[in-house]
């Protein structure tokens, strides 16, 4: 059976001032279907770097990602948005909710490209909330939530189109032990549950831990997996 | 359009900044549409001139009469269908800051060569009947609540002493930029009384104005007239009622020139208010749309969004401005002396410089926060902290 994500002698470099900033330098990963991948290192190791090359919201310098047969460096821009609304579901450490929509509105922002009906949208903004166990909190703002809530409105805008990939930078690095705990027991749900294959950076070797693998990165290199 | 919530929610994030500029819009708009008004208020008698009418009036001045003998050499030029003459009067009438035109015309033609003053027949035959008769136009005759019978008086300036007429007819305009505030005498009236008060001054005629067949022709009969006096002691000046009309105008041309240039100032400076705001937008959303990108969004599409904040600001300054531009051009018109503006109206040209001074603000001022929000890659507007 063919990988999911194919990760082929992947670099990328930083241009800064007319000096090459290396970042990754020669990775090679194959991810599974219904995977859940830790990725750990130092910072500055090129983590979130490589998350982003997966996720297609950055370009590789050499090598090739293809994600479900997609060569994805080669699509255009408007291409490669098409396909990340698609496949990609992003979680971020400080969540970057839209701080002038309801709970319900951010969830449902990703539809808004779809060409879903009122309706449908509405059933899969409240499935996707109730997934994530806030379906009493759908008319909140933002700033009405705890970090934790704010989160898993996040998580729910990932998965309400459905993708089969979420990536997530560091999901928990801003939340306290609890909240960290039930984002943890929600993303191991939805892996477990919903089949989704995820790629998790993280600091923290407990977070490490719910995943079914670990990655460790140093200074651009992959220097080893654990179980 | 699935957009519009959350465009309609980005241009009102900041309640007070979208406030000020919706009201700076809305004062810049009305000030715009005020000053437009005024000058095409001041144009529109050169809007309202017959193509197919010349005015002949003496070459170094219209100040300066031309002889009444001229009539017969003009009226043989051919091409000339009817021909007709007036003096200016000035004088006041109850007060000197009642202003309004009032003209010794020649009874028997003046109605002839200005067929959009539209006047009763009857009423026709008693002005040109009863030597101190007049008649003066509807717009007049509301605002100082005349009809006809009644009696009017001048005090004379440049035909000094008093003068006494009846209202015998009021004529209508044709046309929404015809001059209804003018009041018009029998020239032969004044003729008589001048003959006797001050002979040297009689006979005089303050200019000819003729009627032609084909306005084709206006420059070749212009000269032609010129050319039967020249080197006689009153040269004339033949032009189109067009050209005589910008001339008198060309005597408040730096103010005019002034209020134009203004005008489309304000529009300019407003621009920078609205690129600015959108600019502080787009700063402070940097990241977000970033985010925005990651959930699948496309350049275009975010530039949809820009654009429909920058449009929604400027079409709510630009509709408030509006609404108050109506009653502020109203008050305008009654401020100043009545008769200065014989026609004072938002024009529908004004309506669509409005307009689309608003579209054209709203789309400019998106123009570089889209060009920002297009050049930052993912990466960057992630890693921005604005
Ligand atoms: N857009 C960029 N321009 C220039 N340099 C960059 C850019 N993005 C990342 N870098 C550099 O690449 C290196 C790796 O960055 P990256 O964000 O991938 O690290 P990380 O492992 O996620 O670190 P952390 O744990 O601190 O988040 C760093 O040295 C960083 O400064
Ligand atoms: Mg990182």
């Amino acid at each position: 059976m063919p990988h999911l994500i194919e990760i082929k002698a992947l670099a990328k470099s930083y241009w800064r001032d007319g000096f090459e900033i290396p970042v990754l330098n020669n990775i090679n990963i194959n991810v599974e279907k219904g995977d859940y991948l830790a990725l750990m290192g130092p910072s500055g190791s090129g983590k979130s770097t490589l998350l982003n090359l997966i996720a297609g919201i950055d370009r590789p310098s050499k090598g090739e990602v293809v994600v479900d047969g997609t060569n994805i460096a080669k699509l255009g821009e408007s291409e490669l948005a098409r396909w990340r609304a698609n496949n990609i579901g992003f979680i971020f450490q400080f969540y970057n909710l839209i701080p002038v929509l309801t709970a319900y509105d951010n969830v449902g922002l990703p539809l808004l490209l779809t060409k879903l009906g009122k309706a449908e949208q509405k059933k899969h903004i409240e499935t996707a909330l109730s997934i994530v166990g806030l379906g009493d909190r759908m008319k909140h703002y933002p700033k009405q939530l705890s970090g934790g809530q704010e989160q898993r409105v996040a998580i729910a805008r990932a998965i309400v189109t459905d993708p089969q990939i979420l990536v997530a930078d560091e999901p928990t690095g801003d939340l306290d032990r609890n909240s960290a705990e039930e984002i943890l027991t929600l993303m191991k749900r939805l892996n477990e549950e919903f089949g989704k294959t995820i790629i998790m950076v993280t600091h923290d070797p407990h977070a490490a831990e719910s995943a079914k693998k670990t990655l460790n990165l140093e200074k651009g290199d992959l220097i080893g997996s654990s179980k | 359009m699935k957009f519009l919530k959350l465009i309609l929610k980005n241009a009102f994030r900041h309640k007070v900044r979208a406030t000020l500029t919706i009201i700076g819009i809305a004062v810049a708009v009305t000030a715009f549409g005020v000053l437009r008004t005024v000058v095409t208020a001041w144009y529109v008698g050169v809007d309202a001139a017959a193509s197919n009418r010349l005015i002949t009036r003496q070459a170094i001045s219209f100040i300066f009469p031309l002889p009444y003998a001229y009539k017969e050499k003009i009226a043989a030029v051919p091409g000339i269908e009817a021909i007709s003459f007036m003096n200016w009067f000035g004088g006041v009438y109850l007060d000197k800051k009642n202003f309004f035109a009032r003209m010794a015309v020649d009874a028997e033609t003046a109605f002839d060569v200005y067929p959009e003053f539209l006047i009763a027949p009857d009423q026709l035959a008693t002005f040109k009947a009863e030597r101190n008769a007049c008649v003066i136009g509807a717009e007049l005759a509301k605002q100082y609540n005349l009809k006809i019978g009644d009696p009017m008086s001048l005090d004379g300036d440049i035909y000094p002493g008093r003068w006494d007429f009846v209202i015998r007819g009021i004529y209508t305009p044709k046309f929404d930029n015809t001059d209804a505030t003018q009041m018009f005498f029998q020239w032969n009236y004044l003729n008589e009384r001048i003959l006797q008060d001050m002979p040297q001054r009689a006979n005089d005629v303050g200019w000819y104005v003729t009627r032609i067949t084909n306005p084709d022709d206006a420059a070749t009969i212009s000269s032609q007239i010129d050319e039967l006096f020249m080197n006689s002691s009153a040269e004339t000046k033949s032009e189109t009622e067009g050209e005589f009309t910008r001339g008198f105008i060309s005597a408040s041309g730096a103010i005019l020139g002034a209020m134009n240039f203004m005008s489309f100032t304000i529009v300019a400076i407003i621009m920078l208010v609205l690129a600015n705001t959108m600019m502080m937008s787009a700063r402070e959303r940097t990241r977000e749309y970033a985010i925005l990108k990651t959930l699948g969004f496309s350049v275009p599409q975010i530039s949809w969004l820009i654009l429909g904040e920058s449009l929604v600001l400027s079409i709510l300054g630009g509709a408030l401005g509006l609404l108050l531009t109506a009653p502020l051009v109203k008050g305008f018109a009654a401020a100043v002396p009545k008769g200065w503006f014989p026609v004072f109206k938002i024009e529908p040209i004004t309506m669509a410089l409005l307009i689309a001074a608003v579209i054209f603000i709203g789309l400019a001022s998106a123009i570089f926060p889209i060009r920002r929000a297009a050049s930052t890659s993912i990466v960057d507007g992630m890693r921005f902290m604005g």
